[in-house]
């Protein structure tokens, strides 16, 4: 791996690639608290709050927009070189990908009004510990990005497998409550959404991971060394 | 206007290697999602789990073998033109290069870079013993053309500089006109029976230095009062003219303006294939647009040599990675 010790000749590039990982670690805080506050208005059937989650979605989209001109702007006046490039190549990728995850906390955001007059099943108990888990590989794999740490984008890619036994645990329970009474259907398949967006945003922290993985060591993360073939 | 602009962010890439090749949106609201979401819609049909994805079992090395262009491949166990082992150069008390040892193929333009004084340009001029002329330059080690040590004192300098030509920093045509800059060379060296036969040969590197159609209504002026670009092509023409194995050029572009500069790029592209090229080069851009190979010179070493595509994008040294990102130099 290699470590990009000391900085430009050019100060100016160091400000300019710095301004890039602060816009990315600001997205990525943005989607993190998003799923959480989805989260929590989707429990709390709170739909005020709901309604703020979906219009904060818009901060996300611009800060897209602000990555790609930073990003373009720098690939065409600083002409970023190996490490550099990978750098910038990967946070034009991963500003996308955040602000996907951020539809997706607008999209359980837009469940909570349709729920509010539903009871509570028990699977619901079971979603915000997803959410918690796949929110915290966000939060730490943009925290690999911004250390170009290969190593913890690996772990993160480790726990991917949690988010999915949950999606797993909870598609079985909300099938059992569908099948046992009927009017559990239509709150049922809106969780089942919900799990879904959420194993999805846990897929996503991997394919971020795989780009810090790049983006840090010049290899792909299926080429690790010590890493059995499947 | 919002989702023109995010296009380029979210290619479908074919390589991916996610196991989630089918996007899924969940969404219960139908069109309310369409507001200004463009990629929500796009997913919208499909709410199911998709199957389990079969993808070939390759890992992304592999799939990056077969991708790889010829383009950059020698073919296997083909011999390089020029080897140089374990060189080592002195001026005097100074030690300029240090064990050097690289091949230069025939078919890839091969750049030198590294910062002032590395010692890149002094290994081009031991490549056809140009430093024979400084008289307290030292050269040690082997360097071979075609396996045949040059280095030998039975080596016949003005032949060796035939198959190695070479071309300067600064463009020096001979203050002749630009038939007799280009007839020259195959002149001295008899490479002509006849007037029209040199004539053709003149064409011919007219015209592969890509010089001619400026040139060819204007033959007897002086080369000097060509451009600057131009001259530097009446370089290269006058050194392809003696029909060299090898062209070596020691920063071509460095006085020339872009656009000079672009054309002498786009020469080297057309010469490559015809010679074997060495190109000493302080432009890193330069290097990574002309070059298949690259070798990275830091005070007197050969540090990293490899694919231009590789040493441009994942050196393996850090001194590479620092040098060619701007981090020192």
């Amino acid at each position: 791996m290699q470590q990009q010790a000391s900085g430009h000749t050019i100060k100016a590039f160091d400000e300019d690639i710095e301004r890039l990982r602060a816009l990315i670690s600001e997205m990525g805080g943005l989607a993190e608290h998003s799923i959480g506050e989805a989260m929590r208005c989707l429990v709390q059937r709170d739909v005020e709050g709901a309604g703020k989650v979906i219009l904060d979605d818009k901060k996300l989209d611009l800060l897209e927009i602000e990555t790609e001109r930073r990003a373009v702007q720098l690939i065409a006046l600083r002409a970023p070189m190996a490490g550099d490039l990978r750098d910038v190549v990967a946070a034009l990728k991963i500003s996308g990908v955040v602000e996907r995850i951020g539809d997706y906390a607008k999209n359980i955001a837009k469940r909570v009004p349709m729920l509010e007059s539903a009871g509570k099943i028990e699977p619901l108990s079971l979603l915000p510990e997803m959410a918690r888990i796949a929110t915290s590989m966000v939060h730490d794999v943009l925290d690999a990005f911004v250390e170009r740490d290969a190593p913890a984008a690996v772990r993160v890619c480790e726990r991917d497998q949690a988010v999915d036994d949950f999606s797993d645990s909870i598609f079985r329970a909300l099938l059992t409550h569908m099948m046992e009474n009927p009017h559990n259907i239509g709150q049922s398949a809106h969780l089942l959404f919900v799990a879904k967006n959420l194993e999805r945003v846990g897929d996503h922290a991997t394919n971020i991971a795989e780009m810090v993985y790049f983006a840090a060591t010049g290899h792909h993360i299926a080429d690790r060394p010590g890493k059995s073939p499947k | 206007m919002l989702m023109k602009e995010k296009q380029p962010i979210t290619p479908v890439t074919p390589m991916s290697t996610t196991s989630t090749a089918i996007e899924v949106d969940a969404n219960g609201k139908g069109p309310s999602m369409m507001d200004d979401q463009g990629r929500a819609v796009k997913d919208r049909d499909t709410v199911c789990d998709p199957p389990e994805v079969q993808r070939p079992n390759l890992s992304m090395s592999q799939l990056s073998n077969i991708q790889d262009t010829s383009d950059e491949e020698i073919g296997p166990g083909s011999e390089p033109k020029m080897r140089a082992n374990e060189v080592s150069v002195s001026y005097g008390d100074k030690q300029a290069l240090q064990d050097v040892s690289i091949q230069i193929y025939d078919d890839l333009v091969t750049a030198f870079i590294g910062p002032s004084g590395c010692g890149k340009s002094t290994f081009l001029r031991c490549l056809n013993r140009m430093n024979d002329t400084i008289p307290s330059a030292r050269v040690t080690g082997c360097i071979e053309l075609d396996g045949e040590d040059i280095t030998t004192s039975s080596m016949d300098v003005v032949q060796l500089r035939a198959r190695v030509g070479m071309v300067f920093q600064k463009p020096n045509p001979f203050p002749k006109s630009i038939f007799e800059n280009v007839a020259y060379g195959p002149r001295i060296h008899g490479l002509s029976s006849s007037k029209s036969d040199l004539e053709a040969i003149v064409e011919t590197s007219l015209k592969r230095a890509g010089l001619w159609d400026e040139v060819k209504d204007r033959l007897q002026e002086s080369g000097t009062a060509l451009s600057g670009g131009q001259q530097q092509r009446l370089c290269i023409a006058r050194a392809i003219a003696v029909d060299p194995e090898v062209i070596l050029m020691d920063e071509p572009c460095s006085a020339l303006d872009p656009i000079a500069t672009a054309k002498i790029e786009e020469l080297i592209h057309e010469l490559r294939g015809r010679y074997a090229i060495a190109i000493v080069t302080h432009n890193m851009q330069q290097a990574a647009r002309v070059s298949q190979r690259t070798a990275f010179f830091h005070l007197g070493e050969l540090v990293e040599y490899g694919r231009t595509s590789e040493m441009f994008t994942n050196p393996r040294q850090s001194r590479t990675q620092d040098y060619i990102t701007g981090r020192y130099g």
